[in-house]
C-alpha cells in the first residue's frame, strides 16, 4: 500500500511536468493550429530563468573585514552578496534562499515576451504553410535556442537548489498510519501545476477574453466575421502558453539540475502525451500528463521491472502506440482535428 | 542508357564521376598550406559523404515522394549497424555475409513499423514513428532483448563489438581482422603524392560509392516508375487518390519498407567502415539529423538529399575545426580593434557552436528555400540565363515587332 501511494507521488511530479508541456502545446495547437517543436526550449529556457536569476542574486562584493583574521593573521575576505547589501542582510538572504520561486515573477514577462516574438516574427510566416513546414521551422528554432544557452551557460547541468525551507522531506503518512516520506518541493511542484492548470481553464472559462479564444478555436472565421480582432487574441494566448512552459520550466529547475537538452528530453515525450489526448484538447492534454506520468512511475517499480526489464523506459511508448491505433482521435480529441 | 531518359543519364554521369574523383575533388588544397584544414578528402569523411548520402537518399524516397515525415528513421540505422556487426560475429569479418542480412532485418522491421505507423497520416505518423525509434533506443540502449534471451543481443551501452572469444566460424587463418570484402580491406587506403598536394584513395569509400551509385539509380528508375508517380499522387492529394479507387496504403507501405531498406544498408555500411554498433546511432536526434539533410538539400529532388548529407556532414567536420586563432588569422588584416570584434562577432558560430550555425542555416532554408540547395541553385541559374535572354531578347524580336507595326500603320 505504501509503495502504491508512494508511486502515484513519484508520478505526479513528472505528470505534472508533461501536463504543463503538453498544456500549452495544445493551447498554440488549439488556437493557431501550429505543431510547435520549440516548446520543449522554451520550457528549457524558463528553467534557465530560475538560473540566471539565482546568479544575479548571488552575485557579490569582496570586502575585507578588519575585525576577523584568518589564520595567516591577514583580514578576512568576505562575501557580500550586493542584494545583501542594498536590502539589507535579512531580506537579501532571503532573496537568495528563494531565488527559484521568485524567478516565476521574473520568468513571467520574459516568456511571454519571448512568445510574442516567436509568433509575430516567425510562427505567423507559416499559418498557410504545411504541417510538416511548421514542424521544421520550429525544429530549427529549438535547436538555435538550445545552442544560444549552450553558448551562454555551457553544457553542464547548473545546479539550482530550492529554498531551504521547502528542501526536506515531509512526513505525509503520519496521520494515516503509513510509512510514506516524499520531498516537499516536489509536492510543491504538484500544487503549483495544479494552479496553472486551474489558473488557465478559469481564465479561458470565465472571462471574456477567455470566451472568445475558445469561440476562436471552434470557429476561427466567424469570430473574426463578427469584427473580433482574433489573431491579436491568439497572439496572446501563444504568450500565454509560452509562459506556462517557462512556468513549468522554472520550478522544475531544483527537480533537475538544468541543461540545455533538457527541453528537447521533455519534448518528445510530451507530444506523446498530446497525442494520446487528443490534438487541440486541454483536458485531455492536462488527463494523459498524469496517466502517462502516473503509468511511468509504476512501471520503474522494481516489482514490475523484475517482470518485465526496462518497461519503464518504454510503457510510454507502448501505451501511445495502443492508444493512436485504437482510439486515433486519442483519448478526449474532438471531431475533425487534424484529420484529412 | 539502362532505361533512363538523356537528362537522368547526365545526371548519373556526373554524380558518378564526381565519387569517382572525389579524391582529388575534396584535396584543392595543398597538404600543409594554410587552407589544408578545408580539405576534406580523407577516408573517414568520405565514407560519411556516402554512407549518410544512402541514408538521406532512401529518407527522401519516403519523405519527398509522398511527404509522410518520419521522426524515426534512424532506428533502421542501427538496425543495419547491428545486423552486420552480429555476421561479424558470428561468421567473419567479411562484410558480404552482413549487408544483404542488414538490408533485409531492416526491411523486416520497416514492414512491421510501417504497417501500424501508416495507418494514421500527418503528424500523427510522426509521433508514432518517433515513438517506435525511441522505444527501439531504449530496448537496445538497455540490451532488453538480450535480458529477455539471457544473452546479450545489443550489448547495452557498450556498443556490439567482437570479441577474440566469438565463434567466427569461417575466419580463415591469413584474413585480416577488420571488416573487408574477400580481402580487400575497407580502412587500407592508397596514398598518392602530386607534388605538395597529397590524395588518399580509400577502399572503403569506393566501396560505399559504388554501392551509393547503385542504389542512386535505383531512386531515379524509383522517381520516374509509374509506382513513382502513385507516390507523387498520395502526396498532392491523398483522398481523390482513394476516390479514383486505388487504395494508397500499399504503395505507401512499400516505399517506407524501401527507404528502411535504405536506412539499414546505410547503417549496415557503418559498421563496415569500423566495426562498432551503438544504441546511440538510432537516437531520435540521428533521425533529425537525415530531416536536416533531406531539406536542406531539397526535397522531392534526386540529388538534393546527397548534396544536404554531404553539407552537413562537410560542416560537421571541418567547420567545427576553425577556433580563433585561425579567425585571428584571417582577419588580421584588419586594424586590432576591429579585428578582435569580428572575431568577437563570429566565434559563437563556429568551432563547437556549428550546431547555431547549422540551426540558423536550416531556418532560413526552410522559411525562403523551400526546395533546399537545389532550389537554390535553380534560382542563381535562372537568374544568369534570364539575364542572358532578357540580353538577347530585345536584339531578335525588335525587327518582327517593328515589322509588324509598319505593317499596322500602312
Amino acid at each position: 500500500m505504501d509503495a502504491f501511494i508512494l508511486q502515484i507521488l513519484n508520478g505526479l511530479d513528472k505528470g505534472s511536468a508533461y501536463a504543463l508541456i503538453a498544456l500549452g502545446l495544445t493551447l498554440i495547437f488549439g488556437t493557431l493550429g501550429v505543431v510547435n517543436f520549440a516548446h520543449g526550449a522554451l520550457f528549457m529556457i524558463g528553467a534557465f530563468c530560475a538560473v540566471t536569476l539565482a546568479k544575479i542574486f548571488s552575485l557579490s562584493a569582496i570586502t575585507e573585514d578588519p575585525t576577523q583574521k584568518d589564520f595567516l593573521g591577514n583580514p578576512l575576505k568576505v562575501k557580500t552578496p550586493y542584494v545583501e547589501s542594498w536590502f539589507g542582510a535579512d531580506v537579501g538572504s532571503f532573496m537568495i534562499d528563494w531565488a527559484v520561486p521568485l524567478a516565476i515573477i521574473f520568468s513571467i514577462p520574459i516568456m511571454i515576451m519571448i512568445g510574442f516574438i516567436m509568433e509575430r516574427g516567425l510562427i505567423k510566416h507559416f499559418y498557410k504553410r504545411p504541417h510538416a513546414d511548421q514542424i521544421l521551422v520550429t525544429f530549427g528554432l529549438a535547436i538555435v535556442l538550445q545552442e544560444v544557452i549552450k553558448y551562454f551557460y555551457g553544457a553542464n547541468p547548473i545546479p539550482t537548489p530550492a529554498p531551504d525551507a521547502l528542501n526536506g522531506v515531509a512526513d505525509l503518512g503520519g496521520t494515516f498510519g503509513l510509512a510514506l516520506v516524499y520531498p516537499v518541493w516536489r509536492i510543491v511542484y504538484f500544487c503549483f501545476s495544479l494552479l496553472v492548470i486551474g489558473g488557465i481553464f478559469s481564465f479561458l472559462q470565465f472571462t471574456t477574453f477567455g470566451m472568445v479564444v475558445r469561440a476562436g478555436m471552434a470557429d476561427r472565421e466567424t469570430v473574426g466575421l463578427l469584427g473580433i480582432n482574433i489573431d491579436r487574441r491568439f497572439t496572446i494566448m501563444f504568450g500565454v502558453a509560452a509562459a506556462v512552459a517557462g512556468l513549468a520550466g522554472v520550478m522544475y529547475a531544483p527537480i533537475n539540475s538544468p541543461n540545455y537538452h533538457m527541453g528537447m528530453d521533455f519534448l518528445v515525450l510530451s507530444f506523446v502525451v498530446v497525442v494520446v489526448g487528443g490534438m487541440g484538447s486541454l483536458p485531455g492534454a492536462v488527463l494523459a500528463g498524469f496517466l502517462l506520468g502516473i503509468l511511468e512511475s509504476f512501471a520503474s517499480m522494481n516489482e514490475i521491472k523484475a517482470l518485465f526489464p526496462g518497461i519503464d523506459q518504454i510503457i510510454i511508448y507502448i501505451v501511445a502506440i495502443i492508444i493512436l491505433l485504437t482510439r486515433p482521435r486519442g483519448l478526449m480529441g474532438r471531431k475533425g482535428v487534424m484529420e484529412e | 542508357m539502362l532505361g533512363l531518359n538523356k537528362k537522368d543519364t547526365t545526371l548519373l554521369i556526373v554524380v558518378g564521376c564526381i565519387t569517382i574523383f572525389a579524391p582529388f575533388i575534396l584535396n584543392p588544397f595543398p597538404a600543409d598550406s594554410a587552407m589544408a584544414q578545408f580539405n576534406a578528402g580523407y577516408p573517414d569523411l568520405m565514407q560519411r559523404f556516402a554512407i549518410f548520402g544512402i541514408f538521406a537518399i532512401g529518407f527522401n524516397l519516403l519523405f519527398g515522394l509522398t511527404g509522410y515525415l518520419s521522426f524515426g528513421h534512424a532506428a533502421f540505422l542501427g538496425i543495419g549497424s547491428y545486423s552486420v556487426v552480429w555476421m561479424y560475429k558470428l561468421l567473419d569479418y567479411n562484410v558480404l555475409w552482413g549487408l544483404p542480412l542488414a538490408v533485409v532485418v531492416s526491411g523486416l522491421f520497416a514492414l512491421g513499423i510501417g504497417y501500424i505507423s501508416l495507418r494514421r497520416s500527418g503528424i500523427y505518423f510522426s509521433i508514432l514513428t518517433l515513438a517506435f525509434a525511441q522505444m527501439m533506443f531504449a530496448i537496445s540502449y538497455s540490451d532488453l532483448l538480450g535480458r529477455f534471451v539471457g544473452s546479450t543481443i545489443t550489448n547495452g551501452e557498450t556498443g556490439l563489438q567482437v570479441y577474440t572469444s566469438d565463434p567466427q566460424i569461417l575466419l580463415g587463418a591469413n584474413e585480416p581482422n577488420t571488416p573487408h570484402l574477400f580481402g580487400l580491406v575497407m580502412n587500407n587506403s592508397y596514398k598518392m603524392d602530386v607534388g605538395p598536394w597529397m590524395f588518399t584513395f580509400n577502399n572503403g569509400y569506393y566501396f560505399s560509392a559504388l554501392i551509393m551509385l547503385v542504389v542512386f539509380y535505383l531512386a531515379i528508375r524509383i522517381f520516374r516508375s509509374p509506382f513513382g508517380l502513385m507516390l507523387r499522387a498520395i502526396k498532392s492529394n491523398n483522398t481523390r487518390m482513394s476516390y479514383t479507387g486505388l487504395n494508397p496504403r500499399p504503395y505507401t507501405l512499400a516505399v517506407f519498407v524501401i527507404s528502411g531498406m535504405y536506412a539499414g544498408l546505410a547503417g549496415g555500411l557503418m559498421a563496415s567502415m569500423d566495426p562498432l554498433a551503438g544504441a546511440e546511432r538510432m537516437q531520435w536526434t540521428a533521425s533529425g539529423e537525415v530531416v536536416l539533410m533531406t531539406i536542406l538539400g531539397g526535397t522531392g529532388t534526386l540529388i538534393g538529399p546527397v548534396l544536404g548529407a554531404g553539407f552537413i556532414k562537410y560542416f560537421e567536420n571541418i567547420f567545427s575545426k576553425i577556433n580563433d586563432n585561425v579567425l585571428h588569422g584571417w582577419f588580421s588584416f584588419l586594424p586590432d580593434g576591429l579585428e578582435n570584434f569580428v572575431v568577437f562577432i563570429i566565434h559563437p558560430f563556429i568551432g563547437k557552436g556549428w550546431h547555431l550555425t547549422l540551426g540558423i542555416l536550416f531556418m532560413l532554408v526552410v522559411i525562403f528555400l523551400p526546395g533546399g540547395l537545389v532550389e537554390g541553385g535553380q534560382r542563381i541559374g535562372k537568374m544568369i540565363r534570364g539575364k542572358k535572354n532578357q540580353n538577347k531578347k530585345p536584339s531578335s524580336t525588335e525587327p518582327a515587332e517593328q515589322g509588324e507595326l509598319t505593317d499596322g500603320n500602312s
